[in-house]
């Protein structure tokens, strides 16, 4: 049960970095701000200006 | 005695593995059950990764346990983030799996399932999962360079210019045959069309959500958006059968080719929230939970494989691809095997997240193995399919003929029968007006991947549904590598223009963005309205000519890898990269060879032109197809021009370490100890 419940908390979080919501759980601890659309905003801001990550084919 | 438990369970494993290979490859003349290519796959993988990555990891590469990873040294809670194995192995999986291991094998399977299914399991595991495993470790070593800095490095600056024209030579080539296959998926499909134009709204809607109402919450958005776009496959089927809605979303190859480009601009000019980060949430999103159901799906049915294990079409007559098995099967695999793309991803985002350097084996020679696992299951859901119905479906219009009655007679005279009255019945299953000519490979897989759903479900009234999932699964993440590509390669022209006129490469310059967005959306335009405009599909040219780019993106980065090894004094165990590397410069020249001089006028682009030239009445438009036969040489030979330098470059690297005249050493970064290990033994 301890097993399956560590898995599952596995996927969460590989599905959290995934979907980068780990990465804006990350810049909110960076910038010491809570969570907000302004916050969001920012974020989203400086995603815009790096290269994005590439998909393969 | 767990050793001894460990050496049977391995005995039998190998056992197993040798079973399984050796019926799919001696089967002839009657059917063999899926699950062989699956026990196959899965036992290869676990050897590979169980004995021969670990030699790799131990004696080759000589990982250090103690050596902090860049992830850790530069920590900044941004790029450069320790991160959980399995969580950097999810993201790398989702970043390198595409549309390639699902087509690729799809279109091999006209050489019947055998050379296919051997390839993609010998190619990955002493081929790609090598590639990706050695590249990641490398960059790890390096800060998390990219290719292009490595091989600058370690190679010379010639490696380094090569690799970049390399890379965006094969990103423009990947965009224009991606979206072609779209747009083969979606001609004349009411139902198709409007669920992928359902898409954007949803995607915008998931924008919004994102930025207004939820802020960060992406898995939850991802899942509404998700349940929308089941709604929409589900309403898809009212608008096929409404005549007045139909007529709208009935669309010609060449208007969705012009809808897609504009679509493609859009998204790289338009804000990152707005359109490209949700679709690319969403696309992940149904990739990650496809590719696992049709796993299942296949263990639930274990179908039986209707493809011959080889087919006639093995001396190069095939009517989806022209060109013998070898070179093209190898080249049509593409991404199955080997994947020079992969390499860069290799090299991008996924070392910075990697905490510790012996967790490179797990994401980089196991994120591989998984991504070859999906190829296998695209080469079981399009062998599933009796041969009769996959040549319908992916042999063009000029090869069979567009008459429905022609094209199943032509399809039987091959001794694959076929009935003109059975397609259309299947159509008519799957919700769609025809089948026939539908080139590209996704259809094929969608009716494929259809028949496992469907069956597995033990009903097949809902094959239309199904066949629209598939179909939106493809396209989805095909428009997601559109987006994202676009945007990668906007950057690079902006990397590379800035260094012509400054403000060229500001990447927040609205002008700049605006007219580097145009540059390369008209070059992967380019290729994509050469492929609408193709009489024989598009796919039979521009498919090999992306697997040869592919495939020379890999030449380099085992050149890169090769010239590593050397220098960091490990010759001898340098066949490890050497031979796939050989092999690969073996298939790639002699299919870049064949396809500029073939004198067959369906293999080669100049003995084409050649045709078309000779005519005796020309149509308006045989002058652009001979420009476009032309263009086509031009761009093989440009790459193999280019990789033929790199490899040259790197053999003369390699003879100066090895003669001593140049001192063995790398560009590593200086040693420091992790502090893990302590952490973790406390």
């Amino acid at each position: 049960m301890k097993k399956l419940h560590r898995v599952g908390a596995i996927v969460v979080a590989m599905l959290r970095e995934i979907f980068d919501e780990a990465a804006y759980r990350r810049f909110l601890q960076h910038a010491g701000k809570p969570s907000s659309r302004a916050s969001y905003r920012e974020f989203l801001r400086q995603k815009m200006n790096v290269k994005p990550r590439p998909r393969c084919c | 005695m767990k050793r001894w438990g460990s050496i049977l369970a391995w005995v039998v494993v190998s056992l197993l593995c040798g079973l399984a290979v050796a019926v799919i490859a001696l089967h002839r003349g009657e059917s063999i059950n899926a699950m062989w290519l699956v026990v196959a796959a899965l036992c290869s993988y676990a050897l590979g990764y169980r004995f021969y990555s670990k030699f790799l990891a131990a004696r080759v590469l000589a990982w250090d346990e103690l050596r902090a990873t860049p992830a850790e040294r530069l920590d900044n809670g941004r790029d450069f983030v320790p991160t959980n194995k399995w969580v950097v192995f999810g993201h790398h999986f989702a970043a390198i799996a595409g549309p390639g291991p699902l087509v690729g094998p799809v279109l091999a399977a006209q050489f019947g399932y055998l050379p296919g299914t051997l390839w993609i399991l010998a190619g990955a595991v002493f081929g790609g999962c090598v590639q990706d495993f050695v590249i990641l470790f490398f960059s790890v070593r390096r800060d998390g360079k990219s290719l292009t800095e490595i091989a600058r490095d370690e190679v010379g600056r010639l490696g380094g210019v090569v690799a970049y024209l390399a890379v965006i030579s094969i990103i423009v080539l990947i965009l224009g045959v991606t979206a072609l296959i779209v747009v083969n998926a979606l001609k004349s499909s009411p139902w198709g069309a409007f669920t992928i134009a359902m898409t954007i709204p949803i995607a915008l809607l998931m924008g919004v959500y994102l930025r207004v109402l939820r802020p960060g919450k992406v898995l939850e958005g991802s899942l509404l958006g998700f349940v929308l776009v089941l709604l929409a496959i589900w309403g898809g089927q009212w608008v096929a059968e409404s005549p007045t809605l139909a007529r709208y979303f009935t669309l010609s190859a060449p208007a969705l080719a012009i809808l897609i480009i504009i679509y493609g601009f859009a998204a790289s000019a338009l804000p990152v929230w707005l359109l490209l980060a949700p679709r690319d949430y969403l696309s992940t999103f149904v990739k990650l939970g496809t590719i696992a159901a049709l796993a299942l799906g296949i263990i639930a049915l274990r179908p039986t494989l209707h493809m011959p294990a080889l087919t006639r079409f093995v001396d190069g007559t095939g009517p989806v691809l022209a060109g013998k098995i070898f070179p093209f099967a190898f080249i049509t695999i593409a991404c199955g095997a080997v994947s020079g793309f992969h390499s860069l991803i290799a090299s991008g985002t996924t070392p910075k997240l990697i905490r510790r350097e012996t967790e490179t084996r797990l994401v980089g020679y196991g994120g591989m193995a998984a991504e070859s696992f999906v190829a296998v299951m695209a080469m079981i859901a399009a062998c599933v399919l009796q041969p009769g119905v996959y040549f319908a479906i992916s042999s063009p219009a000029g090869v069979v003929g567009s008459a429905p009655a022609t094209a199943a007679a032509t399809i039987s005279s091959w001794g694959f029968p076929v009935s003109a009255a059975g397609m259309a019945s299947l159509a008519q299953e799957v919700g769609e007006q025809t089948l026939f000519n539908r080139t590209g490979g996704a259809p094929a897989f969608a009716v494929g991947m259809a028949h496992i759903f469907a069956h597995s479900l033990g009903s097949r009234l809902l094959m239309a549904i199904w066949y629209h999932f598939a179909i939106m699964f493809e396209a989805l993440f095909i428009l997601s590598i559109l987006d994202a590509g676009t945007r990668v390669g906007r950057f690079m022209f902006q990397e590379a223009l800035g260094h012509v006129w400054r403000p060229l490469g500001r990447t927040s310059w609205y002008p700049s963005v605006l007219f580097n967005s145009g540059l390369i959306v008209a070059a992967w335009g380019y290729f994509l309205w050469q492929g609408v405009r193709d009489p024989l599909g598009g796919i039979n040219s521009l498919w090999p000519l992306f697997g040869t780019a592919n495939q020379l993106l890999a030449t380099v980065a085992l050149c890169v890898a090769t010239t590593i090894l050397m220098k960091m004094g490990r010759a001898r165990y340098s066949p490890v990269t050497l031979l796939p590397l050989g092999w690969l410069v073996a298939v790639t020249f002699t299919a870049s060879w064949q396809k500029i001089f073939d004198s067959n006028p369906r293999i080669g682009f100049l003995a084409h032109a050649r045709q078309l030239a000779a005519l005796p009445l020309r149509a308006p438009e045989t002058a652009r197809l001979i420009f476009n036969d032309r263009l086509d040489a031009a761009v093989t030979a440009a790459l193999v021009v280019l990789v033929l330098l790199i490899v040259l470059e790197s053999a003369r690297e390699w003879i100066r370490v090895l003669s001593g005249r140049k001192p063995a050493g790398v560009h590593e970064a200086p040693f420091v100890a992790t502090r893990f290990v302590a952490e973790e033994a406390s």
